[in-house]
Formats: C-alpha cells, structure tokens, sequence
C-alpha cells in the first residue's frame, strides 16, 4: 500500500487521525441535523404571524399577558391572549402555572400552534428574574418600542388563585 | 464587628494571594522564596475561611445590615438553610468558590512534598495567580460583606425552591470539582514553563483529576436529584444551559483521567492531556461565567449581572487565553510520547477520548447556539432536549458500545480476538437481556431495548474486567482468592465506575422509555390509575412549617387492593417570599418510584371540588442516581489506591520512567 507512511510515527498519526475522522464526522453531521430540525425560536405574536409559523412547529411564544383576557375552559384548562404591541394570540393552556404568573406580565410559552390558529401550550414559564420579565420578551418589546424601563413592575393584575392559605 | 473583620480578612487573602504568586514564581529555583510562597498560599486559605465563617455567622445571627443576608435571608428560615444561604447567593458562593481555589493552593503545599521543587513552586504560582483573579473580582466586583444604608427589619429570604437538603449541599460540592480542576491546569501550565513533562507529572495529575471529577459527580448528581423531586416536573435533566455548563468539565475531567493514565504508565499522549488538564478549567470557568452573566436564559440561575458577566468573561479570556497560547508555543517542544499498536489500551483511550471530546463539541455547540445565532441574524431561538438527545447519546452510544473492550487489552500490544473471546459471555447476556426487554415490556420499544442491552453490555463487561482478573472458573479456589485480594484498588476503582455507568443508562433508558403518568383533578375518594398502580386521594388538611404554611393530601397508593404506601404531597406557601411551591411525595418500590404531586385546586367536571394532582411512575429511576453515585464511589477507591498516593509518587515515578 503505497499511501500507508513508512514512519512509525506518521502512521501512528494517520491511524489516529483515520479513528478521529468517523466520530467527528458522525457528530458535526449529527449537529448540523439537529441545528436545522430541532431548534425551537422565539417569537411575539406579530413576529409569528409575520413568520407564518406552521400549525404543529414547536416555537416559544413571548409577550405580555393581555389583562382581563384570563379565564377557564369548562376542562378546567386556562385561556389567556399573549399580546404586544402589534398584535396578540390566543393560549390555551392545560398544565399550572407558578404563583408568579399575572395578567399584564411578561411570559414565554413553549408548545405549537393548532389548525385553528390558538396556540397551546406545553410549559409556560413565568419567572425568569427578580425583574419579573423575561429576557426574549423584553428585548423584542424593546425593539417594538414599548418598554417600561428595566424593574417597572405592571401595578395591575390580581395574584393567581389558588394559593395554598388554608382551607 | 466580626462582619469587617470577615471583609478585611477576604483584602488579606487577596494580598496573600499576590505575595504567593510572586514569591512562588520567583522562587523555582530559590528554596527560600518556594517556601515563603507556600506560606502565604496556606495564610491565603485561612484568610479565605475567616471570611466564610463570618459570612457564615451574619447569615446564622440574621444581621440584616449585610446586603447579601437581607437579600437572602429571613430570621424564621430553619438553621440549616440559614447557613447554606451563605453559599445560596451570587456573593457568598464566589466566596466559596475562592475558599475552594485557596485550599487546593495550600493543598498542593502540604501534599506536594515529593513533586520536584521547582514544578510545585511554579504549580503554587498560578494557583496564586487564579487566586488573585478570583478574589480580586470578589473584592471589587461582588462584596459580600457590603452594608447597607437603611438596614430591613426582614430580609427577602432565600427562594424557597433552594431551601433543600440537597441543594444545601450540591454548591459545595459542585466547587470542589469545579475548581479541583485549577490543580491540574496550574500543574499543566507550570509543566508548559518548565518545558518537561513526564511520568512523575501524569502521577501528579491523576490523583487531583480524580478527586475533582469525583466530587463534580457527586455534585451533579445531587443537582439533578433535586431538579427531580423539588421542581415537581418529574424530569431529573433538562439540558438547560446551566445543567450543561457543569456538564461539560465533567466530560473533560472524564476524559482527562482516561488519558493522563496512558501519559503516565506508557509516556504516551504528553500534549494531549495537557491539552484536557488546560480545557478542564477553562470549561468550569466558562460555567461561572455561564451562569452568572445571564446570557443564556435557564431555569435555575443565579441573579443576573451583565457587568459581572464581562468581568467573569475576561477573567476566562486571559486565563484560558495565555494558557493555551503557551501551549501552542511549548507543546511542540516537548518529547513525543512512546509508541503502540492500533490495537491497544492506549488506542481503546485515545478513542474514549475522541468520543468524549466530540461529545463535550456537541454540547458546547447546543448550549452557545442561541448566542452564535442572535450575534448573526438577530432571531432568537432555543436548544432543547431534541438536538441533545439526537446528537449526544449516539456519540456517547458509540463510546460506550466499544467501552467494555478497553480494559481487557494489553498497553502497546493488545489482541483483539483475546478481549472478544473474554468478553463474548457478557455479551451475550447483554443482547440476551436487551430481547428479553423487547419481548415482556410492554409497550414494546425497540430503541429503549437496545439502549438497555448497551446498559447490561457495561455493566457485565465491568464484572468480566474482575471474573478475567481473578481467574474466576479457571484457576483453584485458593490462587481466585489469592488474586481477589491483591487486586489493585485502582482495578476495583475503574470497574465500579464502568458499572455505575452502565447503571445509569439502564435507568436512563427505562425510566424515559417507559414512565407513565396523569394529570387529573381528584376530588376526596376518587381514584385514578397508574400503570399498575391505584392511586386514592382520601384527604387534605393544612400544615403549618417553620417558614410555610401548606397544603397537604394524604393520597393511598394501592396494588392489586393491596396498599403500598400512603404518599403526602404539600403544596407549600412561603409568606416571605409570596412564593408557592410543590412538595413531591415519593414512594419507593425497589427500583421504581411513584411520584405524587400536589397541584392547585380546582374543580372536577362533575363540580366538586376537587385538586389537581399529578402522578408518574418513574420505573428504575433509582439507578439514575445510584449509577453516578457508584461511579463517584469508583473514583473514590481509585484514589485510595496505594500507587496513587502522593508519597510515593514520585519514588514510583523514577522506579518505572
């Protein structure tokens, strides 16, 4: 075999490079896969619906909980509308959420969209900091121009339910 | 008082610091100044711990002048979490991380009595060095002793999801394997200035790597568990950010170990694992960084600061930066390693290693692809558990499939058809177990299967390691229990932690595969099931805790009508906080668990009034956490192998180089 290195030492440099090329291989192919399919990105509701994000794509959606648009399904699943400045979306949502989730807060919600256009979520999360507003959320609001400075807390929207006070 | 004196004892340390890196740095070859510099690294340590204790007392004694006590303190919190509060918060767990970096400083003093003069007064000088960096920003950057003007009558406790046992413990823990790893890059760094490296060096490697990388596990472990049953999800990983920022200088410790056994029994791969010893901090920086900065969004991270987040930045930058410059620039100057076979320990190594680093890239490359992406076009986005799962475990699979083989081959030379022929019993068991799954689990799953026959192939391979060693079947009795006894603890050491790997993938792979769970609103006396459980919820009342007031249902878990347990799940209150949280009820079923949570209330559709509670059955999820903990264990009993201990280091060192 002509290619084969006469020096010990460079084959011992080609049989190392030939172990590393395969699992090297299989993880940047496996990377760049997974960078395309299984990424989840970010959006307020006008972002989406410029994007036209397809019903069943998992995505997160970020915005600021419409206030008086909380309510309940008959199954017991809470409704909300994520709004920002443009637009707004429906959330249907099954799970619980923390005892920090309000109307007139940021939020992010992770879960896809339905035929019908209603976003359903599988986690929403509520707390992110101290300052009670997600990162994503309030930098999109920033760029849409509507931001309250960093630590202004929205004065309205009573406490969830459901507090464990006693019975 | 005791609060200043704490505050100019941490100035102290900073000072001491410097001294021992200049007098240890000037002194390679200055015997005098070597030990004026190992002086000041223990005064450094004590200083450092004078500052804890006092942190420690305002934290215990409620002094709510202090910031960082008002911010994460409340006089009604148990006394426990009042003192793990002192390493809860940004502040206070930058002090431990110092306490951590000074006391392998000193460590490397007391213990380092063999090494040779001149590379352990060179290893105190970065060590030195880091400490400087590392005190330096706690001083300026984050005080935890700082006053405050108007002093609270309260303070703003610590979130009540932290005040657990295990997470009281998973910082520290968490610290000594992250900064175990300074050891070994200020060893690789000062072997880089002193242009030599060699078997006596690899020897000194070993031994902080391992315990580093022991301590690392146990701390993730305990992390995960606590994930597990106080965030109330039911998951034990999530593959967030800060989860992965401590995964990561797990993957290269894990590496390092392996490779810096080659340098130091054959004198092969010299670059290589000084490459790992220099990436192996660098990852744990990258993970303070991570976590602190706030620029990847996590579920559990600390208060976010993005001026610290740059300070931390460019501590890495110069740190990892100079480092691995002198790398580039000495490393080719140093002699080449021995030679062998493709067929080889040392090859079976090289290709742990490799897998273990392409691993550690996929992660790196998921945990930053948020960043890279807003820095190009500005979308967006979030890396979750499906690119991890689609691009680690095969890789890790791969490693793993081939893992069983390493320990059988010889160093140089090994004989391939030999290891097979050894290991075909366990195979066969493997595969036998992996079909045996896919014929009476059910539902059937062919993926889960074969990962449970990866899980079994570890584990079996790891006993055919000890049955080939002590010549179990094939020799008398008396020569089994002869070679049983004179087995090298470091034998009995690497065998448990394949074990405990295997353990985990087989709980890993079970518990994913085949947990089942609901949600449901029960009212009083409903049932629902679970699997093959029944769950009954037969009351609620109110608890009145320490701090809390809660919630709690007494829910009976029955099998075939046969009562197992009787699960109490809370869902507490915590006044000072305003913050609700769930308390999970676990009943244990010897590998398995059913897992009970306890929800808000809410109405059943029939209209009473009812909770809503969640319950999994998490099969096999123990050895989850027993598999990490035995690897831990490996590692623990690899380190007490008598070839490891520093005494006879470097006397060994010479015997065999």
């Amino acid at each position: 075999m002509s290619f084969w290195p006469k020096s010990r030492t460079a084959r011992r440099r080609l049989t190392i490079l030939l172990a590393i090329a395969p699992v090297l291989a299989l993880a940047v192919g496996l990377t760049l896969f997974g960078l395309r399919n299984n990424i989840s990105f970010f959006y307020t509701p006008a972002q989406a619906e410029e994007a036209q994000v397809a019903a069943g794509r998992a995505f997160q959606l970020g915005g600021l909980v419409e206030v008086g648009s909380l309510s309940r399904l008959p199954d017991g699943a809470m409704q909300f509308r994520v709004a920002d400045r443009k637009s707004a979306m429906t959330v249907v949502y099954s799970g619980e959420v923390t005892s920090l989730f309000r109307e007139g807060q940021g939020v992010v919600a992770e879960g896809a969209l339905r035929s019908d256009g209603v976003f359903v979520a599988k986690r929403v999360l509520a707390k992110h900091d101290e300052k009670y507003m997600p990162r994503e959320v309030a930098k999109a609001l920033k760029e849409q121009g509507e931001w309250r400075g960093d630590g202004a807390r929205p004065g309205y929207g009573a406490p969830q339910a459901g507090k464990a006070t006693g019975t | 008082m005791i609060v200043e004196l704490g505050s100019l004892c941490l100035v102290l340390a900073l000072g001491l610091s410097v001294a021992q890196m200049l007098l240890s740095g000037a002194g390679a070859h200055r015997p005098l100044l070597a030990g004026a510099g190992e002086g000041a690294a223990t005064g450094a340590f004590l200083a450092t711990g004078l500052t804890f204790a006092a942190l420690i007392y305002a934290f215990v004694t409620s002094d709510f002048s202090v910031a960082n006590v008002a911010a994460n303190s409340h006089s009604e919190k148990p006394l426990l979490y009042r003192v793990a509060g002192a390493w809860g918060s940004h502040e206070g767990s930058m002090v431990l991380w110092c306490l951590s970096l000074t006391g392998f400083g000193a460590a490397v003093g007391w213990f380092g009595r063999d090494l040779p003069s001149d590379l352990r007064a060179r290893t105190l000088a970065v060590q030195g060095a880091l400490g400087v960096l590392f005190l330096a920003y706690t001083v300026f950057a984050s005080n935890p002793m700082a006053r405050l003007a108007d002093i609270p009558l309260e303070g703003r406790s610590l979130n009540p999801l932290l005040q657990d046992p295990a997470l009281a413990l998973h910082p520290p823990l968490l610290y000594f394997g992250y900064v175990g790893f300074s050891v070994v890059f200020s060893l690789a760094v000062a072997a880089l200035i002193g242009g030599r490296i060699d078997a006596a060096w690899a020897r000194w490697v070993r031994p902080w790597t391992l315990a580093a990388w022991s301590f690392l596990t146990v701390g993730i472990t305990l992390g995960s568990f606590w994930a597990y049953y106080e965030l109330g999800w039911g998951g034990w990983w999530f593959w967030d950010p800060v989860e992965n920022a401590s995964f990561m200088p797990w993957l290269i410790g894990a590496a390092l170990l392996h490779s810096a056994v080659v340098t130091e029994k054959r004198g092969a791969l010299p670059g290589w694992t000084l490459f790992l010893a220099l990436a192996a901090f660098s990852f744990s920086m990258l993970g303070a960084f991570l976590v602190r900065s706030g620029v990847l969004t996590s579920v559990h991270a600390f208060a976010v600061d993005p001026t610290r987040g740059m300070l931390l930045l460019g501590i890495l930058g110069v740190t990892a930066g100079s480092a691995f410059a002198l790398f580039a620039w000495r490393a080719p100057s140093l002699a080449p390693g021995g030679l062998f076979a493709p067929v080889s320990r040392e090859s079976a190594i090289v290709l742990n290693n490799i897998v273990l680093t392409a691993a550690t890239l996929t992660v790196l490359l998921g945990t930053l692809y948020p960043l890279i992406r807003e820095a190009v076009d500005g979308n967006t986005v979030s890396v979750g558990p499906p690119f991890f799962n689609l691009t680690f475990t095969p890789v890790m699979l791969l490693g793993m499939a081939v893992l069983p083989f390493g320990p059988m081959l010889a160093w140089k030379r090994g004989d391939a058809l030999g290891a097979a022929q050894r290991l075909w019993v366990a195979a066969v068991l493997a595969v036998g177990a992996g079909l045996l799954a896919l014929a009476l689990v059910s539902p059937t799953k062919a993926l889960a299967s074969a990962g449970l026959a990866v899980g079994f192939w570890l584990a079996f391979g790891a006993a055919a390691e000890i049955v080939e060693r002590i010549r179990l079947f094939r020799a008398p009795l008396a020569e089994v229990g002869r070679r049983l006894i004179g087995l090298p603890r470091g034998a009995w050491g690497s065998s448990l932690a394949h074990c405990g790997l295997g353990l985990f993938v087989l709980g890993a792979c079970f518990e994913t595969s085949w947990k089942v769970e609901f949600a449901e609103v029960m009212a009083p006396n409903a049932s629902v099931r679970l699997g093959q459980y029944e769950l009954t919820f037969k009351s609620a009342s109110v608890v009145d805790g320490p701090n809390f007031l809660a919630e709690e249902a007494v829910i009976q878990v029955s099998r075939d009508g046969r009562s197992v347990c009787e699960a109490r799940p809370q869902r507490r209150f915590y006044p000072a906080g305003g913050q609700t949280t769930q308390e999970v009820a676990i009943c244990v079923r010897g590998l398995d668990q059913v897992y009970v949570t306890l929800g808000e209330r809410r109405a059943t559709p029939a209209g009473q009034p009812g909770w809503l509670v969640r319950a999994y059955f998490n099969p096999w999820v123990q050895l989850i956490f027993l598999g990490p903990l035995l690897m831990a264990l490996g590692g623990g009993i690899s380190l007490s192998d008598r070839r490891m201990r520093f005494g006879v280091a470097r006397k060994a060192g010479l015997a065999t180089a």
